[in-house]
């Protein structure tokens, strides 16, 4: 038995344990075991690379492994929970630009011309700049460096059509042309870089968490890409399984919004303020913290409906302390989680797990739903596209047809929200106006504070 | 192609790998919870980080000055990737807790 014979055995293991690895992170109590087993799937699979006897100079890529194990430990033990989205989609892109230098080098040591090596590689480099540029692009709109709002100018979709068509006549080139064409390679690069770039720009904030899984997807197809131009199968199989996981992700956060992925990514939402026809009826009543502390005070039933402005004012520890209070004075309290809350999939859940909430006190979306009418308070926390009532009530609303937490059905409703501003969609919320909706303006921080400083004064 | 070492035995071998795994990669997300959908993506984004096996292949037998930088560079980008990856996930999984003790781990 040679080497290479050793080391595809090795990676068969390596493939049993990311399959074994993915399967128990499906479930709450087995995860943590599912990612260390990945995580040794991973470690057998470079261990037995360094194996290969084409392996000569073990010097740069120690010191490749150095470097980046140390930036990745330290960007992933100082990250804090709140910058979770944006440190998720950087990683990514990484991943995506290792696929592009892997393709480009396979490219220059490609000798012997073959149609089928050159198009795995076009397809590695193409995807990886993609997903590269794309997940800085998103990772600047998570981290607000720029412009959460969709950027549209006129033109743009000529203008990606032609960028588009250009890569597939730029690869063209590439596979018909002699072997080496390191010019035409650096064009593919360049364009596929402008691609991911345009390709997230038009696409706004609240639609990031289907861009996060979209861009994950595509990592994976780029490391499948690149393991079948250098004939690596580990690389072909752990590549194909992010990328089909990473699909049905995306389909989940899409079925979640009841939009469809091209609706997506080109549709621009949120790029104008919508208006509505003959408005929302009704007055909005404004209450003090002291008037939210008697209304909590007479209810038995309470639910927090958390949103992204819980995350960005932090608000998580706050809510846990007044969760605490209110089950000591015997309050039946939960929470209720829509699935695309915040800004990446999952985003409510792992905030709460930080501020040590419960994971059995958290309820999804239709679960909630069928109880709705009996909870006396609902607390809506920073959210409002996922429980404005004109998904069900207004037919030409843009959010029509997706399903939304009906907080409106419950008896009484607090939102603690900054202002009157629209949400990010900006559709104008008719729940505000509903005659059981009472608002907390503020910081929904301080307004949890305010509350909890209420039940201790007592 | 000299890098090609552990090549597969044909194409159309690589291609039915290929295949199964995306069927396999469908089967295995069919139904998760929620509230691990963050874990997983970062968990599935840390396998992602196996473009670290093409990169140090390519590290590890470069000939040229150039193709030294770009193996280096995909390995500098793959570790940080599948390292950062892993440790995030672990670090968010372990927040998740049942009950007030915070048992159940």
């Amino acid at each position: 038995m040679t080497i290479e014979h050793l080391v595809n055995l090795a990676y068969i293991i390596s493939a049993v344990l990311f399959v074994f690895g993915l399967k128990l992170l499906t479930s709450q109590s087995t995860a943590k075991k599912g990612n260390l087993m990945s995580a040794v799937g991973m470690f057998i699979a470079v261990v037995m690379t360094l194996l290969i006897k084409d392996i000569i100079d073990y010097k740069w890529l120690t010191v490749g492994i150095i470097v980046g194990g140390i930036i990745g430990a330290f960007a992933a033990r100082l990250v804090v929970m709140t910058q979770m989205p944006q440190m998720v989609a950087l990683f990514n892109g990484f991943g995506g630009m290792a696929s592009l230098l892997v393709g480009w080098a396979a490219y220059r040591v490609m000798y012997n011309f073959d149609l089928f090596t050159a198009t795995t590689i076009f397809i590695a480099v193409l995807i990886g700049g993609v997903t590269f540029s794309g997940s800085i692009v998103a990772w600047g709109k998570l981290a607000t460096v720029i412009s959460g709002r969709p950027i549209l100018f006129p033109g743009q979709t000529v203008l990606n059509s032609i960028l588009f068509i250009g890569t597939l006549v730029a690869g063209g080139i590439l596979l018909m042309d002699a072997p080496i064409s390191p010019v035409m390679l650096v064009t593919i690069i360049l364009l596929s870089l402008i691609l991911g770039v345009m390709a997230v720009v038009p696409i706004g904030g609240a639609d990031m968490p289907v861009v996060i899984s979209l861009l994950n997807s595509y990592s994976g197809i780029a490391g499948c890409a690149a393991g079948l131009a250098i004939q690596n199968n580990i690389l072909i199989v752990a590549g194909a399984l992010v990328g089909a996981s990473g699909i049905i992700l995306t389909n989940v956060m899409c079925k979640a919004m009841n939009r469809s992925l091209s609706n997506v990514l080109f549709g621009g939402f949120g790029a104008s303020t919508v208006q509505q026809e003959g408005g929302p009826e009704g007055e909005v009543k404004p209450i003090s913290a002291e008037d939210a502390y008697f209304i909590l005070e007479a209810a038995d039933s309470v639910v927090f409906v958390p949103g992204y402005g819980m995350a960005v004012a932090q608000a998580q520890h706050a809510v846990h302390e007044l969760e605490r209070i209110l089950e000591e004075n015997g309050r039946d309290v939960k929470y209720a989680i829509h699935p695309v809350a915040g800004r990446m999939p999952g985003h409510m859940n792992v905030l709460l797990a930080e501020a040590n909430v419960s994971y059995d006190k958290l309820v999804e979306i239709d679960d909630i739903n069928r109880i709705i009418e009996e909870v006396d308070v609902c607390v809506v926390i920073g959210a409002n596209d996922v429980v404005n009532p004109a998904a069900r009530e207004t037919k030409g609303s843009p959010i029509y047809g997706m399903p939304v937490i009906n907080v409106d059905k419950s008896k009484t409703v607090i939102v603690l929200k900054r202002s009157m501003a629209a949400g990010f969609a900006g559709i104008e919320n008719n729940l505000f106006y509903k005659e059981n909706t009472r608002m907390l303006f503020g910081d929904a921080k301080s307004s949890l504070e305010a509350l909890v400083a209420e039940f201790k004064k007592k | 192609m000299d890098i090609a070492v552990c090549r597969s035995s044909c194409l159309i071998c690589m291609s039915m790998v290929l295949v199964l795994a995306i069927f396999l990669g469908f089967e295995i997300i069919s139904k998760v919870p929620a509230r691990l959908h963050t874990p997983l993506m970062s968990g599935s984004n840390a396998i992602s980080g196996i473009a670290l096996v093409g990169a140090v292949m390519v590290a590890g037998s470069a000939e040229s000055n150039l193709n030294i930088i770009l193996g280096t560079l995909a390995v500098i980008f793959a570790t940080i990737n599948v390292v950062g990856g892993y440790l995030v996930t672990d670090r968010m999984l372990g927040m998740f807790k049942r009950g007030k003790e915070g048992g159940g781990k």
